[in-house]
């Protein structure tokens, strides 16, 4: 049982990794209805971009500035890509991120190198065992994924404050709402796009810090960020808390049956298990878990 | 004035719904044949042969196949990498395990089973789109990918797990030289291509293209999206599941599951919006437009004294393929077809600008 529950923790706070990567891209579906195949691509960005920098300059500062290059890289996206994408159907904008992510995945290594980066910052990586008393032999966790877990918990806790009590936060769901009312009340559209792709872009930012910290900053980490696709069907594309408890059950289903169901059929089914538990999910709920019901009418 | 159409009357239906109702287009697609069957062997070199030509063609026939789902359906996909895998694995299969089963019926037989796994995974269409298909049609290409990998029966329990195609007899003949593994290619691209041209101006290609622009109203007007999609899927199946037999038999003689991959996908649907989404000629040029950037960049450098790694031509051709789609798709979003048709539209006119 023990060995269970270590397992299904494990899993639970790789979902975490999963869903600070998926939280991004719902940032940007929920504001501008852009599904943002790019972010894997911004995570690696943005990680790059930091432990590059950080290599120069004190840590503090290169964080700064990788926050600078995100804003820099939402004004960029809004002026080339977007504005003259507008009422464009969302295939061709889906389809024009694509394209960003590859510019992006050539970009970051073209001027920040491709090798692997170690990012550190001081966390302790042991495991170690905890409720001891209720198993025998306690549960091995790791302590980084325990501060993982934390990061993401602030970062939903900042986000919700952010869009629920600010102004701004108000603006960016009125567009999401009806980007034509919001509007024609005055809302500016463009800007609002830069700040979502902003706040998106510092989102990956954490989730690269959080990645790259583990697994060292390298090309994988955008491969990883594939995984983020299956979350956000599970939880629907337009929900914060559906992109938290979908990584959460994608990557504890994703670890138990890789331990549990993979050596009957061979192993490594951890490359497609995620994907196709969303695939049957969407066949029984289109709109996944906490996503608005799509009604269509003629 | 050069492409006059002034004075080519049509007097019956057959002559009005021809495929190239032009002179010039018959003229000219007759000259493109002729060079393609009897200049191109004779007066082009091996490498030029094998290294651009054969996989050129083939992979304009995984394009059309991703056009008529993507470009004429409207279904986004991005598995088609994992189909071309079905087809490169089925043909195997069929070759080894059949004896004395001719190597084209293997292809057949290939396209047909990447058009039955094609429609179980297209069934997810049938209640999701957009987006979210385009995430569902990636668990395709992810199990695909895993299960040519862990599989053991697919690849006849080799050890590495890397295959060598059977010996290329077709009909009895041996084929040997590139200059018939390119005529082999070229004949089957054809023949197909024809196919998918006709397949798109009847019956079936108006109901995709109705499901594509409107689902909705498609289905008050009577077509039925089970039936609709579900062809597109099969069709488009059929025709990537054998450029993914000729990729494997033809071009590469040995494969491992990694030829296939993701990245595959990806370029093909490059090849599919810059050609122009539903357009067969698209594909073609999709395919060469793909296919010469990077030779380009490869070239370019070291003949300007800028010799550069490996890596930064990688690098390279990923930012330039990005900016490439990003630019497509704001400047001309139905691809280089639609620059073409434009250019027609010029040479009407030429030299008067009216």
């Amino acid at each position: 049982m023990g060995f269970f529950f270590e397992v299904a923790i494990g899993g639970l706070l790789a979902g975490v990794l999963y869903s600070l990567v998926a939280l991004g891209f719902v940032l940007i579906f929920k504001a501008s209805g852009v599904f943002n195949f790019a972010q894997g691509a911004m995570v690696l960005f943005a990680a790059l971009s930091l432990v590059r920098l950080a290599e120069i300059m004190p840590f503090a500062l290169a964080l700064m500035l990788a926050c600078a290059i995100m804003v820099g890289l939402a004004f960029a996206v809004e002026r080339l890509i977007l504005r003259p994408l507008v009422n464009q159907e969302g295939i061709i904008l889906f389809m024009a991120t694509i394209g960003l992510s590859f510019f992006l995945d050539g970009f970051g290594q073209a001027i920040w190198g491709s090798d692997i980066y170690i990012l550190d910052f001081g966390v302790p990586k042991d495991p170690i065992f905890i409720l001891e008393s209720l198993f025998e032999g306690g549960i091995l966790v790791n302590e980084f994924d325990i501060f993982a877990a934390v990061v993401a918990g602030v970062l939903v806790l900042v986000l919700a404050t952010f869009f629920q009590k600010t102004r701004i936060g108000r603006a960016l769901r009125a567009v999401a709402d009806d980007h034509q009312a919001a509007q024609s009340i005055g809302i500016p559209l463009n800007q609002i796009w830069i700040i979502v792709w902003a706040v998106a872009g510092f989102v990956a930012l954490v989730a690269g810090m959080v990645w790259g910290s583990k697994l060292g900053v390298q090309f994988s980490i955008a491969l990883v960020a594939l995984k983020a696709l299956p979350v956000l069907i599970l939880g629907g594309f337009t929900s914060v808390p559906g992109a938290i408890i979908g990584g959460l059950i994608i990557g504890t289903g994703e670890k138990l049956s890789e331990v549990f169901i993979g050596p009957l059929v061979g192993g490594g089914i951890e490359s497609w298990f995620a994907y196709v538990v969303a695939l049957l999910f969407l066949l029984v709920r289109p709109q996944g878990l906490f996503g608005e019901r799509i009604i269509e009418r003629v | 004035m050069l492409y006059r159409e002034a004075g080519q009357f049509k007097t019956s239906y057959a002559a009005d719904q021809a495929v190239f109702p032009i002179l010039q287009d018959r003229l000219a697609l007759a000259l493109v044949l002729v060079v393609a069957f009897f200049a191109v062997p004779l007066l082009s070199t091996d490498y030029l042969l094998t290294s651009i030509l054969i996989p050129f063609l083939i992979l304009s026939l995984a394009a059309i196949g991703l056009n008529i789902l993507v470009g004429y359906c409207g279904q986004i996909s991005l598995g088609t990498g994992g189909l071309m895998a079905v087809g490169a694995y089925a043909a195997y299969n069929f070759a080894i395990r059949v004896p004395g089963l001719d190597l084209l019926v293997c292809f057949v037989l290939a396209g047909l089973t990447a058009a039955a796994v094609g429609m179980f995974f297209g069934v997810p269409s049938l209640r999701i789109k957009g987006f979210y298909l385009a995430v569902a049609t990636l668990a395709a290409q992810f199990f695909l990918d895993w299960s040519f990998s862990r599989i053991r029966w697919f690849t006849n329990y080799t050890p590495s797990g890397s295959l060598a195609a059977p010996p290329l007899e077709i009909l009895g003949f041996r084929i040997t030289t590139p200059s018939g593994r390119y005529l082999l290619t070229l004949a089957i691209v054809v023949v197909m291509a024809a196919l998918a041209k006709n397949l798109t101006r009847g019956r079936i290609g108006r109901s995709w293209m109705a499901i594509r622009d409107m689902d909705i109203a498609a289905e008050i007007i009577g077509i039925r999206p089970l039936q609709a999609k579900l062809s597109a899927f099969a069709v488009s199946s059929f025709f990537v599941g054998v450029a993914g037999a000729l990729w494997a038999f033809v071009h590469l003689g040995s494969w491992e599951p990694a030829a296939f991959d993701i990245n595959r996908s990806f370029s093909l649907l490059f090849m599919v919006i810059i050609g122009g989404l539903g357009s067969i000629l698209g594909c073609f040029l999709g395919a060469g437009f793909i296919l010469v950037v990077p030779l380009v960049l490869n070239q370019l450098p070291t003949a300007f004294g800028i010799p550069l790694s490996t890596a930064m031509i990688s690098n390279l051709e990923n930012m330039i393929f990005g900016s490439l789609i990003i630019f497509f798709l704001i400047t001309e979003p139905r691809g280089l077809a639609r620059l073409w048709a434009i250019a027609k539209e010029k040479l009407r006119l030429w030299p008067f600008p009216h």
